[in-house]
């Protein structure tokens, strides 16, 4: 009996091909972008896993000194109170094509390291060659080939055991690489503690410890831009959960006299259900399937510029290789079952309440629709109250995701209500019977298509919200890069005998030479970068300062205070007149507080002078030079002539902005490109709604067909009700759009980057977008209305003949 | 004459013939009853007449003018300002009230009389009703309306489908009462489809259809 009812019920779908193709276009969809996503996410934890893994870093505490790094007296304290520690000693290396991590361990006390281990079974390298001088250096092969090619550093073994963009060796070797060998970044507390030791207060109070970060710093950092992803992710899987929902709706209303036949010939109702959903989740794992493929290779296209952002933004070693996972493929299958399973639920239940003598009936127009539409705006309202309280409530990314959440959700299902309410506006406006009658059909049609609706809208708001955010962003960039990047030409040196070189040649051509000296130490257990500068105007006349103040200068230039950048400022919670200690004795007052887009960390800028008080190595290496525009070329070539510089170490102002710009760009080329799908699938969804909708339209065509309006009118009218619905929801998108966009700069970019943007509105990219929208409904439009203006009269005939 | 159709043939795609040599008169604000068995091609020759459906061969003149010669659009003109229909199933539109549904087609043809449209509510008892949507109406309600909305045009040839084929008997004779009422009042002209005996003795004349020929 299975097999019969089985094949009974499959035979809609072989009579419906486009139909099933829908359903499974909906489903794939849906999987597509999910999984896209999730495998762009799971590649970059898996890479942070990684480094984690290959440095034995996050399992364990380590101790930090607030005020600054370690000193070896310190460590000597700990040793010598029996505390088994490791020595750490973190830094930046300058290598030919850019900087990259240099990550110093006490080889003799450290846990065994994989890359150590590889090298000694592997490659056959004694242990004891990277603990005496020159000591070894421990890099990924690609990065290994950089550093042969930067002079002064000791052999490079090649090790794949080695996070990307990382450099692994002694603390010892690490010392001499960076300067100041006594120093010390921080020290990891061994497992293994003898009995009675005295407690960290007693021996070292001056030290913090700070527990073990699981996945480490990198994972934690970056959450927020993965769970921006994922949101993204989602919001694509719920516009693909519209089309399923539609379809299966449809399909099921179809089949329901197929199914009444069925148990009137005795079939448990019981049963049916039992096939049904068996036949929906093959169909899930089908749909599932193709989305998890499609989904590849959208995540294969994306990954390199994600890992380039990740690289970039928070110099977390990504390398933009994709792995296909086990966990991937069930976890998007799982999300195709589960999603298929949700957007079939409503289906499901109007079935299992069907009486066995139920006769399918007339569809509600009016009154019921708008009172459901009432309490559906109900519900949507309040769900952007508790979106707004959850940021009232609660701060952080999540109650700032929450209040997105609820304003997204809860504007979608308000949105019926809304146009409904705009169309009964237009039919005011209405003078003829046909006007009425179109004004009144877009109305009734709003039940059958508001899902497909409320996915433009959804997919609307977020590229007007990102959009705004992103153009904000930008044009905020590109002023700030104007402020920051003020000198002609910058110069980096190999090392700091060629640094003084260089700066004693230009006193030839200029007098304002401005070094770039900056030195690196912890502040509150996180890096901080402090910068010295010169008294030049260039930095009183552009310095980019959020809040500006009288005598801000002078008052770094005496020493007295310092400037902070903006991620510092929110992350610590200071502002001008605090007051903030960077190293024991040095202690300043907040000046004031600058933009540093693009820097995940926190950055000071004390006098120049005050540099050599920290006690630590300071490079000088780095300078920009103020020229006239005509000299430019000039000294770059002979910087170059006169010099063994490294590829690249010359760049005039116009490359580096140029650079800086397509690190931006590719920044947001992940977003952008999500953005398109999400309005792509959203598209869909309205053309798969007018195409399953279009078996229920001839009823209420054909009568206005016999009273004299012909198919070519009626077809053109098909195509304008989809284009007025579309222009309607973009209307709507605009200002919840703009509230997205808000909440993206005011909220989400604060939370996530540490930084706060003003909001600049772009109205020619919305008539573009509106644009795109309107296009967009115009195809998804012009398959039902070709048929429309296709279909014989023998076919409208029969809604007369009462034969359908 | 006002309606003329002359040896008209119609088949189904397949070849089956539907109609075969059928001719047929209607003079102006005539009333005549089409009978005749399921498959008889009643409903045919009807949609034939309201150029619903176009004839294989043969011709079709509604006051004089040939069908043959027509486009869609001129076809659609045609319904448009001088055949009203009525059928079986109603065929309201459900998205607009009783009143618009009313003026619906008179609107539509640029011909509506107000007064002619509010006696016409009041004499099918749909003053009350005007408001409503059609699924909140009876089925002999919303066939009073389509019988409102077709009249509304005062055309000169109204055709019916069984117009009372979804009514029990005592709404069937109210119904009928009403349209031949409102037709004899507008001066239009009546095609009527039934298999009614007793409906179709009410029309001025009858015409009896089998397997595609008059009978």
């Amino acid at each position: 009996m299975t097999s019969a009812i089985l094949q009974t019920i499959w035979s809609h779908w072989r009579r419906h091909p486009l139909q099933l193709a829908t359903l499974l276009s909906g489903i794939a969809l849906a999987t597509a972008l999910w999984s896209a996503v999730q495998a762009i996410n799971t590649e970059a934890r898996a890479n942070y896993a990684r480094a984690v893994q290959h440095l034995a870093a996050g399992s364990f505490d380590r101790i930090v000194d607030p005020s600054g790094p370690m000193t070896l007296t310190q460590y000597q304290k700990l040793r010598r109170a029996g505390w088994q520690v490791a020595a750490v000693r973190e830094g930046r290396l300058a290598v030919a094509g850019g900087r990259v991590d240099l990550l110093g361990v006490d080889l003799l006390s450290y846990p065994t390291l994989p890359a150590i281990a590889e090298a000694s079974d592997v490659q056959g390298i004694a242990p004891v060659d990277a603990l005496t001088a020159p000591g070894r250096l421990f890099a990924r092969p690609d990065l290994a080939d950089r550093l042969r090619t930067t002079s002064g550093l000791p052999p490079v073994i090649e090790s794949t055991q080695v996070p990307v963009g990382t450099v692994l060796t002694d603390i010892g070797t690490a010392g001499a690489i960076l300067g100041s060998p006594e120093q010390i970044s921080h020290v990891i507390i061994l497992t293994e503690q003898p009995k009675g030791l005295p407690p960290l207060a007693e021996v070292a109070p001056d030290l913090t410890r700070i527990a073990a970060q699981g996945d480490g710093d990198i994972a934690s950092l970056t959450d927020s831009f993965h769970l921006n992803l994922t949101a993204f992710g989602l919001l694509s899987f719920a516009v693909g959960l519209f089309i399923v929902h539609g379809t299966v709706g449809l399909a099921f209303e179809q089949r329901r006299p197929m199914i009444r036949t069925l148990r009137a010939l005795g079939v448990p109702m019981a049963q049916l259900r039992h096939l049904l959903v068996v036949e929906l989740m093959a169909l899930a794992l089908l749909g599932g399937a193709a989305g998890l493929i499609l989904g590849l290779y959208i995540a294969a296209a994306l990954l390199p510029d994600v890992a380039a952002t990740l690289r970039g933004l928070y110099g977390a070693p990504v390398d933009g290789t994709l792995t296909i996972r086990p966990m991937w493929v069930a976890s998007g299958l799982g999300m195709a079952l589960v999603g298929t399973g949700l957007a079939s639920a409503q289906a499901f239940w109007r079935l299992a309440r069907l009486p066995l003598l139920s006769t399918p009936g007339q569809q509600a127009w009016s009154g019921q629709t708008q009172d459901s539409a009432g309490k559906l705006a109900m519900v949507g309202l309040g769900l952007v109250g508790l979106g707004i309280f959850a940021v009232m409530l609660g701060d952080g990314l999540i109650a700032g995701f929450a209040l997105l959440a609820g304003l997204l959700m809860g504007a979608a299902l308000c949105l019926p209500y809304l146009l409904s309410h705009l169309l009964n506006l237009g039919a005011r406006t209405a003078r003829s019977a046909l006007s009425d009658w179109i004004w009144a059909d877009m109305k009734a049609q709003l039940p059958g298509l508001s899902l497909a609706l409320m996915a433009l809208l959804l997919a609307m708001a977020a590229n007007i919200g990102v959009g705004t955010m992103v153009s904000s962003f930008r044009l905020t960039f590109t002023g700030w890069l104007d402020q920051r990047l003020t000198s002609e030409l910058y110069v980096t040196a190999r090392d700091d005998a060629q640094g003084t070189a260089i700066e004693t040649w230009l006193a030839q051509y200029t007098d304002r030479v401005l070094p770039i000296q900056s030195l690196e130490m912890e502040h509150a257990g996180t890096p901080i970068f402090v910068y010295g500068v010169v008294d030049d105007q260039t930095y009183r006349d552009h310095w980019p300062l959020l809040t500006p103040r009288q005598g801000v200068w002078d008052r770094i230039m005496q020493g007295q205070a310092i400037l902070i950048n903006e991620q510092m400022a929110r992350r610590n919670d200071l502002w001008p007149g605090d007051r903030v200690t960077l190293a024991p004795d040095l202690t300043y007052e907040v000046a004031g507080v600058y933009s540093d887009y693009g820097n995940p960390t926190a950055q000071a800028i004390v006098s120049v002078d005050e540099l050599p008080r920290f006690n630590l190595p300071v490079p000088n290496r780095r300078f920009g030079i103020r020229l006239k525009p005509e000299q430019v070329s000039q000294v770059a070539r002979d910087l170059r002539a006169t010099f063994d510089l490294l590829p690249g170490a010359v760049i005039d102002q116009g490359n580096l902005k140029a650079r800086s710009m397509e690190m931006f760009d590719k920044t947001f080329v992940v977003t952008g490109a999500l953005n398109i799908l999400t309005l792509g699938v959203a598209g869909f969804a309205i053309f798969t709604s007018l195409l399953t909708l279009w078996t229920q339209r001839l009823p209420q065509l054909a009568p206005v067909w016999a009273m004299g309006i012909t198919r070519r009118q009626l077809a053109g009218l098909e195509l304008m009700r989809s284009v007025i619905l579309a222009a309607l929801t973009t209307l709507l998108a605009l200002p919840l759009g703009l509230m997205l966009g808000w909440v993206l700069l005011t909220v989400i970019n604060v939370e996530a980057f540490g930084w706060r943007l003003p909001m600049f509105v772009f109205p020619l990219e919305w008539v573009k977008l509106g644009a795109l929208a309107l296009a967009t409904a115009l195809v998804a439009g012009l398959l039902p209305a070709r048929r429309l203006l296709q279909v014989p009269p023998s076919d409208l005939l029969k809604v007369f003949a009462h034969e359908r | 004459m006002l309606l003329s159709i002359e040896n008209v043939d119609k088949a189904y795609p397949g070849g089956r013939p539907v109609l075969s040599g059928v001719s047929l008169q209607l003079d102006r604000g005539e009333t005549l009853a089409l009978t005749g068995d399921s498959g008889s091609g009643k409903s045919t020759l009807l949609n034939l007449a309201a150029t619903l459906d176009q004839f294989d061969a043969g011709e079709i003149t509604l006051d004089q003018v040939p069908y043959s010669g027509l486009d869609d659009a001129g076809r659609a003109a045609l319904r448009r300002s001088q055949v009203a229909l009525v059928f079986q199933a109603f065929n309201l539109i459900p998205s607009l009230t009783v009143a618009q549904n009313l003026g619906f087609h008179a609107r539509l043809a640029g011909r509506l009389d107000e007064a002619w449209q509010s006696e016409l509510a009041e004499r099918l008892g749909l003053s009350e009703l005007l408001t409503r949507m059609p699924e909140q109406l009876s089925g002999g309600q919303q066939q009073r309306v389509a019988i409102g909305r077709a009249m509304a045009l005062k055309p000169p040839l109204l055709l019916a489908d069984e117009p009372t084929g979804n009514l029990d008997e005592i709404a069937s004779a109210a119904v009928m009462d009403l349209m031949l009422d409102l037709v004899r009042d507008a001066g239009s002209a009546l095609l009527l489809v039934t298999h009614s005996p007793a409906i179709a003795a009410r029309a001025d004349r009858q015409v009896h259809l089998s397997q595609g020929q008059i009978a």
